[in-house]
């Protein structure tokens, strides 16, 4: 159990934290048809919506009720259903999912109590499916927001249905990549089992090419579906963070299993496990092969590995699946995280701060780590520090492909030994005389100047 | 083979300075000391392969190999002896022959032309060519371009004669030192010497472990005047006749070079060994001694003691914390020469149980040495069939496998850790710190938790009912109408 620590000062320097919004934004485009709309002033919805197509490389259809001076004051009720309006008659989506944003919660407006009235005055809105999570900025990171809307869609979707056999939910943590959730579904699916994915990221952020425009999302979860998730046999959560939304759906009768994490030999085995129980089918061939090749993997990973220390910067639920995995090869972590999260607390070193990269910065270089983990904003520190990095986690703009990164399942686990273990190898340490204390060689027997110094 | 490198290798295998040699009668020395190689079982590197190792670790020379690709092609690039200086050593040179060069007899030319091309775009110290087993066969005579070229481009072009057929690494490690016995050792004479001049030979400075001795050296005034060592110079090489002792870094392959270095210019040496610490305690005090007796103040050998005695105390200190964590583990040694003994000691007082040593190009001292250190020679074996060695570390006789690359996988095939003592390792272990890094490696590998994870069954493996559900949680809520069953 780690302990937290919560350091004592005003200045956040280099936030590792991302917004709850944006988190929530993030999976209602995991809907198919999908127009997340912020409530909220313009300017955070343009920043949340910069990050996310920085991060995707993909046009991302963000709304704002675009909160003005009048309305911060008296109230954003029609700003709401004007901009519900405004998007339908542009876009016509079938979901529009609201976040709200620091501003209104601040005010303390009962959004949830208003959005109710106001939808059932406007008949008209009625095919297009509305749900809204509170996801004030100053609660939780990306995670939460994430976790929250989420939350929402059960809450406002699923109702109870009859039992629909080898039908299993599953609710991938906001730190899964579309990869990673392709990754996951695949290995239900060779169960015999038939996912429905809340949300899935893997049909609609992954980089695909369409055959029109649209202004919403493009593939996603079918509403349909998510209805018939109160039938499903097991809900299979990933992270933490998704467990309250597991519960919520146990209360339709659906037996919760939440996965701190699907990365490393042991949580891929007890994932496994349950697979088998569900199913009661045989495992296949591949998974068996699969799972023979992480073994070889971590065996030619360990020299590196073993010992490495590493400064890792990440959302709990993301930071609790690498982070465990490294340990369990012999690596000794220096974390910082985002918030005070249950799963934050399992991440298997003795402290984790509750912080910012300054922090982790800080932290690395006192504590001699050789390698840092976590997303693109930590590239100035690595520079610094002279420190190979690899990238994981929200944002990553300065690398093609994020979403392509599979870290989830006995896969992924390989390939993610195989990322940390070259990047040491790719960043190798040449040793000096100097590094050991010896004098350097006397000049009177250099044929040529030595070469500069360096490391 | 021609008539001169016959001869060579017929005296390459009469060496004076080495007990084993004399003590072999005249037709047995003229089989050499390597023994014949097996066809079907034979392993290992080529006479060429072995005067590479030697010489490579020269830094500022080109080393050019004159060969067909395959000889350097597939060799470069592959050993961590690490430079402080020059880069050049790194680079691979060769001729690269085709088949037009050879059936029209060009090797001499082509030769000659790419020593000019490396001089012209390196301006090395020197050339070092290395002929090899197409090269000899055909006839071109290296010896002769060398000469050439080395007076057409005033540089140093030295030959040295390889065919990679004459023989196993160990007589090409002969062959290399003696090409610079004989063309290189002698030809600069040092801007000064002190009495405290010595040379080293025959540590490579993998990952930089000579580095971890020299501030041991540098503390007691004494200076590496040459070496033939890793991070050595050319320059180091030409002057080694004037340095007032040699240190042989446990290598019989080195020794000519030694002895001739004591025939010709009065130069004491002795053997010793930075592995372990007693070794590298004994091989200071020698080191010293040696040059007291030649002229260095006496007062070395107070000063020697006195930094023995503060570096063991440390060391002992920084091992003290490690050995409750290695303590019991047992350990299997597959090395060869010094290694089988020098670490062992150092091993033994940590507790750790040294389960067996090889003797493979182990000596009768090395024997005496085990059997002293261990009390019994029981724990002497010769080879080891990768068979045999994955059966019994799959059967869990040893926690930990010390060996050189290639048995690697049989260790980690058995899912027993590994630790490289070898060439191509990259954690340097020598003198007093490097003793504590290797029982740190040792800590790291056996430690790892991923052991325990890669032996656990999978899933599949275990009956449905001693599955675990750790590490995540099942929870069904309570009155959930879920006709999910937990076994
Ligand atoms: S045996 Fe001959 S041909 Fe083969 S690598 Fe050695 S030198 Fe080259």
């Amino acid at each position: 159990m780690a302990r937290l620590i919560h350091p004592d000062r005003a200045l956040s320097t280099n936030p590792l934290k991302v917004s709850a919004p944006l988190g929530a934004a993030m999976a209602y485009l995991g809907i198919e048809g999908a127009i997340p709309l912020f409530h909220g002033a313009q300017g955070c919805t343009a920043f949340a919506m910069v990050h996310m197509v920085r991060h995707f490389k993909e046009a991302i259809p963000l709304q704002t009720t675009a909160m003005n001076e009048v309305s911060a004051i008296l109230g954003g009720g029609e700003q709401i259903e004007e901009a519900i309006e405004n998007i339908r008659k542009r876009a016509n989506p079938k979901f529009i999912g609201i976040a709200s944003t620091a501003l209104v919660e601040t005010r303390g407006e009962d959004v949830a109590g208003e959005l109710r009235e106001m939808l059932r005055r406007r008949t008209d809105f009625a095919d297009t499916s509305v749900v809204y999570a509170a996801t004030p900025d100053f609660a939780g990171g990306l995670e939460d927001g994430w976790a929250r809307a989420v939350e929402a869609i059960i809450d406002a979707l699923a109702v109870p249905c009859t039992r629909r056999p080898g039908q299993v939910n599953l609710l991938p943590g906001s730190h899964m990549t579309s990869a990673d959730v392709e990754e996951v579904a695949g290995l239900i699916r060779a169960f015999g089992l038939n996912p429905v994915i809340l949300p899935d990221i893997s049909l609609s952020l992954d980089g695909h090419l369409a055959e029109d425009w649209r202004g919403h999302s493009l593939g996603g979860t079918k509403l349909v579906d998510i209805a018939t998730m109160g039938g499903s046999i097991a809900t299979l959560a990933i992270g933490e963070a998704m467990r309250p939304a597991a519960e919520k759906l146990a209360a339709l009768g659906v037996a919760a299993h939440v996965f701190p994490s699907l990365t490393g030999l042991k949580a891929v085995d007890a994932f496994v496990t349950t697979l088998m129980k569900l199913s009661g089918a045989d495992v296949p061939a591949t998974v068996r092969r699969d799972r023979a090749r992480l073994s070889d993997a971590m065996l030619d990973a360990h020299f590196h590995i073993g010992g490495l220390k590493v400064a890792m910067g990440a959302e709990p639920d993301l930071g609790l699946a690498l982070g465990s995995t490294l340990a369990a090869m012999g690596a000794e972590l220096t974390v910082v995280t985002t918030t005070g999260s249950r799963a934050a607390e399992r991440i298997p070193t003795a402290e984790v701060i509750v912080g910012d990269l300054g922090d982790l910065e800080r932290a690395a270089e006192a504590g001699g780590c050789k390698l840092l983990l976590t997303h693109a904003h930590g590239r100035m520190m690595a520079e610094r520090l002279h420190m190979p990095h690899v990238r994981a986690g929200f944002p990553i703009f300065d690398r093609l492909g994020a979403q392509d990164v599979c870290r989830t399942g006995y896969r992924g686990t390989r390939a993610f030994l195989y990322e940390i273990a070259n990047a040491v190898l790719s960043h190798p340490h040449r040793p000096r005389p100097e590094d050991f204390g010896a004098a350097r060689i006397s000049p009177e027997f250099d044929h040529a100047p030595p070469p500069p110094s360096h490391h | 083979m021609s008539e001169a490198l016959k001869q060579k290798i017929q005296t390459a295998f009469v060496e004076p300075g080495c007990a084993t040699n004399v003590a072999k009668s005249e037709s047995e020395r003229k089989k050499g000391c390597a023994k014949q190689l097996t066809p079907g079982a034979a392993a290992g590197g080529c006479a060429f392969d072995g005067a590479m190792i030697a010489l490579q670790p020269i830094t500022d020379v080109a080393h050019l190999v004159h060969a067909p690709l395959a000889c350097w092609g597939n060799g470069w690039d592959n050993r961590g002896s690490a430079s402080s200086g020059s880069e050049l050593y790194r680079k691979g040179f060769t001729t690269d022959l085709s088949e037009l060069d050879i059936v029209m007899g060009n090797g001499e030319k082509k030769l000659f032309r790419a020593i000019r091309e490396v001089i012209a775009q390196e301006s090395p110290a020197a050339v070092f060519v290395y002929s090899t087993c197409v090269t000899a066969l055909i006839g071109d005579d290296i010896g002769a371009v060398c000469k050439a070229a080395a007076e057409r481009f005033g540089r140093p072009v030295i030959p040295v004669n390889v065919p990679g057929y004459v023989g196993s690494k160990n007589l090409g490690n002969k062959l290399g030192v003696d090409a610079l016995v004989e063309h290189v050792v002698g030809t600069m004479e040092p801007a000064t010497v002190t009495p405290l001049d010595v040379n080293i030979i025959g540590d490579f400075n993998l990952s930089g472990e000579l580095w971890q001795v020299k501030p041991l050296l540098d503390r007691l005034g004494i200076r590496i005047l040459g070496s033939i060592s890793g991070d050595a110079r050319y320059a180091q090489v030409a002057m080694m006749h004037r340095a007032r002792v040699t240190m042989l870094v446990c290598s019989h392959a080195f020794m000519a070079i030694a002895r001739k270095l004591e025939e010709r210019h009065g130069i004491p040496w002795f053997e010793g060994s930075f592995y372990g610490i007693s070794d590298t305690s004994a091989a200071l005090r020698t080191m010293c001694r040696l040059l007291v007796e030649r002229g260095a103040p006496a007062d070395l050998l107070d000063r020697c003691d006195a930094l023995i005695a503060e570096e063991e105390a440390r060391t002992r200190a920084e091992l003290a914390p490690l050995r409750p964590k290695v303590e019991g583990r047992r350990v299997l040694l597959y090395t060869g020469g010094h290694k089988t003994w020098s670490v062992v000691s150092a091993l033994q007082e940590l507790g750790v149980e040294v389960v067996g040593t090889s003797m493979r190009k182990a000596t009768d001292g090395d024997r005496e040495r085990v059997t002293d250190i261990m009390g019994t020679d029981a724990h002497m074996y010769e080879n080891m069939a990768p068979k045999e060695m994955y059966k019994m570390l799959r059967e869990a006789r040893a926690d930990v496998l010390m060996s050189g690359g290639r048995s690697q996988f049989v260790a980690l095939k058995a899912r027993v850790p590994w630790i490289d003592v070898n060439q191509e390792k990259h954690e340097p272990y020598a003198g007093y710190v490097g003793m504590v890094e290797l029982v740190r490696a040792i800590d790291r590998a056996v430690n790892n938790p991923m052991w325990a994870d890669l032996r656990s069954p999978a899933p599949w493996e275990m009956s449905a009912c001693d599955a675990t559900d750790e590490p995540f949680v099942l929870s069904a809520v309570p009155g959930s109408k879920a006709d999910f069953e937990d076994c």
